[in-house]
């Protein structure tokens, strides 16, 4: 068996490394799979805890949290999709409509 | 050094790389499918860890359902190449060293608190059972089911409302 620390360093890096991505790049879609790249680090860490304690609410509430990330996918690429539509570009620099 | 450890670490390797290709690649499609190849690694971390069926529902709807959405967006936008702007000049290097910050943080915890001799405990055929899931589910749990199914309905509807054109948009 692996030492409980490995999988929890791998998703220490892996919600890192979705930060870098959700700040750094700046099309919008690619920042929406940084985010799910973060989800998944969460998941990660529950299943481990999971598999520590022997319960199986950790498992209950990585489903919860797919459903959660399915739900905001789809109501993100329809923000994405109707942007486009109006600025024909996905670059979040590019929305400054709001700016004074 | 068990069978486990070498495809935990191989694996481990090819999720910090597939990862790494994501931030990186000019390409949003190239992303997509480094997006796909993290997903199945962290599914096969889901198998060791003794929790086969999350891991089946990891590659039908994260790396099936999900990634689909995204590549079917992708290709009905066009990977268009916007040419580079930069109003925040100081963005990039202050989210690199953020995160480096927020990363040896979590490092420090783990290994301060956490002893390397505490391993993970071999995958239970109780736990792993999808009945003892779904019973755990459906009781301790049926609220927040019932929660997670109008969130879905509220998120399909949104989707439709808001890709949907008004009759006066159309009108034009």
């Amino acid at each position: 068996m692996i030492p409980i620390a490995f999988p929890l360093g791998l998703a220490i890096i892996l919600f890192c490394m979705g930060i870098v991505g959700f700040i750094v790049r700046k099309n919008a879609i690619v920042i929406f799979m940084s985010l799910e790249l973060m989800f998944n680090a969460a998941n990660l860490l529950f299943i481990t805890f999971a598999n520590q304690f022997q319960q199986v609410d950790g498992q209950i509430f990585v489903i919860f949290i797919m459903v959660t990330a399915a739900a905001e996918v789809a109501v993100g690429l329809a923000m994405i999709v109707t942007i486009f539509r109006g600025k024909h570009n996905v670059d979040i620099d590019q929305l400054t409509n709001l700016k004074g | 050094m068990t069978i486990n450890m070498l495809i935990f670490i191989f694996l481990a390797i090819v999720a910090i790389a597939a990862a790494t290709g994501l931030i990186l690649s000019r390409n949003p499609v190239y992303s997509a499918l480094f997006l796909v190849l993290n997903f199945l690694s962290v599914a096969v971390f889901y198998l060791i860890l003794g929790a086969p069926f999350i891991a089946l529902a990891q590659i039908t709807v994260y790396a099936g359902a999900i990634m689909v959405l995204f590549l079917f967006v992708i290709m009905l936008l066009g990977a268009a190449k916007p040419k580079e702007v930069e109003p925040l000049k100081w963005q990039r290097p202050l989210a690199i060293v953020l995160a480096a910050a927020v990363l040896l943080e979590g490092l420090y915890a783990l290994i301060t608190r956490i002893s390397i001799s505490v391993t993970t405990t071999a995958p239970d055929a109780l736990l792993a059972d999808p009945k003892t899931l779904a019973q755990v589910l459906y009781n301790k749990y049926s609220l927040p089911f019932e929660i997670t199914s109008v969130i879905l309905l509220v998120a399909a509807i949104g989707a439709v409302v808001l890709t949907k054109k008004s009759v006066k948009e159309e009108g034009k």
